[in-house]
């Protein structure tokens, strides 16, 4: 297996499941794309004709609403077909199943499938198996990679910052678990953050995480000097059974954000979060609805990306 | 029934020799390496110009029990001997399976069979199966395969047990928590992919663990697949110290790493998980200075579709004992080592640490042979592999060497078309 899956062979998007391994241009032609249709999203009729008659297969082998709600709004809004399947894992004999869906859907004439699952890689898996005219789009897989989320995050941060090349970002939290984080990381550095921080405890920092170009703080204080974008994670709650973390309250005490930790960083600093928030746990509310945080625009502008993902692998044929 | 192989490079890798030798063979047994003895009158003779001779390979892991055709890959692969785990379906937990398994192998056109037995009943980690009773059987030792023991009282009685009777304990070293939910090794890749991880020192707790044990109850210790440098210090460390303990490493992990998982490749779900390069070059060094006795296949045949699933749920392993001997030679090249040296790892070290009358041209040995060409070199096609399992992470790669003929006990059991 050589060569990059989510490219064609000229180098353009074919797939989308992973930041890693993706050319800047291509990230910002996504941001460039999206910025076109954020004024969509203003006007009264809120709707473009670019994937008229194409079906989007909303596959989701994990629950979610709120991720799965803006992929649906996305490609209404491009005018295409939407069929949703929740396909709960645990009714299936897995893997088999998974390709015996795909199989099935593409019979059923699917033009592009947006996929979530627990497992890390399924959607490499899937993109494999589709024939040449199917695109995928990765909604979340395990702990890999969260793509879309991860450049809706971008197009906020050169939103409020107006690009990226003199920037100091701080990722907060449970790293370890997090496909947010990973592809967070990766967009960050491909823009070319010079300075991208991971902040956690030591058992929810991947090893060896510094290959992928961050530098690793355990104490928030010193994490969080001078920072111009603070991203934090959501916690699970599970998290505490696996003797990974003693408390909600003690990991609040020390990786929680609030306003004092929060003005260690630059006063312009902007706070997200990818959502649902856990207040109290990683975020304390007075922050999260604060004058720094961007946590509702990440929201709008997550629905202007993913209508510039589907649009222009639309738009990449063959 | 009398046969002379000619004209071949015989390769004995017990003396360390490579010489131009005629080898004859008769009533299953070398007779003569070199001048064949007065009067000696070959009714078949084997024409070996061009080719090596080597004593055929013992495998310390090979899941072929029971199946001709993991019996004939497996002499495809040249291997004559091939040691099976305990983990079949039922487990050899008991005499009557394990006489079965080896009196139906003789019927097939492949190795001597030598089982291992389950140190455990059912290998469920909890009772000792009738160790005594199952070596009378056949088994060369006993051994867990991948299922764990339920605590470390339970590994002192086993090991206390079989020392009783002088008999050998293989042990795969993984401690079971360390290693719960993951999938691969807790490095970079992982962390890259998102991958579960699965610490050096799930390994390395259960060595030393083992170790402690080992030395404590006297008994016989034979450590499967290592994966790790620091699980080969270990074990350097406790052969310097004078302990007496085998181990081997699987052929994947001589030569992959990490770093081959590349975008989600199942094919590269194994166990022990492929690791950092550091460990694939300490696995290589300890297998040069004699710290690892000996590389093995670690085959299994698995179904079609047991990768055609998300890594982490794909079914671990590989078809691996047809490339045995390539990857050997492979190794042998980018190490500079002589055939002989290199050879010894999978003939005359694996023999004696599984304690077989196998892995040497001595006269008077089995007749047990594998006749290759060292310089034919050949592309990894996995729907061209004779094994029923088609899974390997070779696919596609260049090889050295070739297995043209294998014998088992002077009968010729796999010859290339």
């Amino acid at each position: 297996m050589t060569g990059n899956p989510q490219l064609t062979a000229d180098g353009r998007l074919r797939h989308l499941l992973s930041i890693e391994g993706l050319p800047a241009e291509i990230l910002v032609q996504i941001l460039d794309t999206a910025r076109s249709f954020v004024s969509v999203t203003e006007r009264e009729v809120k709707k473009v004709p670019l994937l008229r008659g194409r079906s989007i297969f909303n596959l989701f082998f994990e629950p979610s609403t709120r991720t799965r709600t803006t992929f649906e709004i996305a490609a209404k809004r491009l005018s295409a077909d939407v069929i949703n399947l929740n396909i709960a894992t645990s009714s299936q004999t897995k893997g088999e199943t998974l390709l015996d869906t795909v199989a099935n859907l593409t019979a059923m004439n699917a033009d592009m499938f947006v996929v979530r699952h627990a497992e890390s890689g399924a959607p490499h898996l899937i993109a494999r198996h589709v024939g040449p005219h199917i695109h995928v789009v990765n909604a979340g897989d395990g702990r890999h990679a969260h793509p879309t989320q991860a450049l809706l995050d971008m197009y906020t941060i050169r939103h409020y910052k107006g690009g990226f090349d003199q920037l100091r970002v701080a990722i907060v939290g449970d790293v370890l678990h997090s496909r947010v984080a990973r592809s967070e990381i990766h967009a960050l550095t491909t823009l070319g953050v010079p300075e991208v921080r991971v902040i956690g405890p030591r058992t929810l920092i991947p090893a060896q995480v510094e290959r992928l170009g961050v530098r690793v703080y355990h104490d928030m204080a010193q994490g969080l000097r001078d920072v111009d974008v603070v991203m934090m994670l959501r916690l699970q709650n599970e998290r505490m059974d696996g003797a990974l973390l003693p408390s909600a309250q003690e990991y609040f005490n020390h990786y929680g954000l609030t306003a004092a930790k929060l003005a260690l960083a630059r006063p312009d600093a902007i706070v997200m979060h990818p959502g649902p928030m856990n207040r109290g746990i990683e975020i304390e509310s007075s922050v999260a609805d604060g004058a720094q945080s961007v946590i509702l625009p990440q929201v709008t502008f997550g629905i202007a990306v993913r209508m510039a993902v589907m649009s222009i692998l639309a738009g990449n044929q063959g | 029934m009398k046969l002379l192989i000619r004209n071949g490079t015989a390769i004995d890798p017990h003396a360390g020799s490579e010489r131009r030798a005629d080898i004859a063979v008769a009533q299953g047994r070398i007779v003569a390496v070199g001048q064949a003895p007065e009067g000696f009158r070959a009714d078949h003779t084997l024409d070996a110009t061009g080719l090596h001779v080597c004593p055929g390979l013992v495998d310390l892991c090979a899941r072929v029990a029971g199946s001709a055709g993991e019996a004939r890959a497996a002499a495809a692969g040249g291997v004559t001997s091939a040691v099976c785990p305990p983990d079949t379906d039922p487990p050899l937990d008991e005499p009557g399976l394990v006489e079965r398994l080896i009196v139906s192998a003789r019927g097939f056109d492949g190795p001597q069979l030598h089982p291992l037995g389950a140190l455990t009943q059912g290998l469920a980690g909890e009772r000792l199966s009738e160790m005594a009773e199952l070596r009378a059987a056949g088994c060369v030792g006993f051994g867990q395969g991948d299922a764990p023991l339920r605590d470390h009282r339970v590994l002192q009685r086993a090991l206390q047990y079989a020392a009783t009777f002088d008999l050998g304990v293989w042990l795969r070293p993984q401690d079971r928590a360390l290693a719960a939910g993951g999938v691969a090794h807790d490095g970079e890749v992982a962390s890259r992919l998102g991958l579960p991880g699965i610490p050096v020192s799930a390994e390395t707790v259960a060595i030393a663990s083992i170790l402690i044990l080992a030395r404590e109850t006297g008994a016989r210790v034979h450590l499967c697949r290592l994966s790790s440098a620091e699980g080969v210090a270990l074990v350097r460390a406790a052969r310097r110290d004078g302990l007496a303990i085998s181990c081997d490493v699987a052929a994947a992990h001589v030569h992959l790493t990490e770093m081959d998982i590349g975008y989600f490749d199942a094919r590269c779900n194994l166990v022990p998980p492929l690791r950092a390069q550091r460990d694939r070059d300490a696995l290589r060094a300890g297998l040069a200075d004699g710290t690892i006795d000996a590389i093995c296949s670690d085959h299994i045949a698995l179904a079609a579709d047991a990768k055609e699933m998300p890594f982490g749920e794909a079914v671990p392993g590989a078809s691996a004992v047809e490339l045995l001997l390539s990857l050997v030679v492979k190794w042998a090249r980018e190490a500079a080592l002589t055939l002989p040296a290199a050879l010894a790892a999978v003939t005359a070290r694996p023999a004696a640490a599984a304690r077989l009358a196998a892995g040497s041209l001595q006269p008077g040995a089995p007749a047990d042979l594998c006749v290759f060409d060292a310089d034919a070199w050949w592309r990894v096609d996995d729907a061209a592999l004779q094994s029923g399992g088609k899974s390997t992470p070779f696919q596609g790669v260049e090889l050295p060497a070739r297995v043209r003929h294998t014998l088992v006990g002077g009968r010729l059991v796999h010859s290339a078309r």
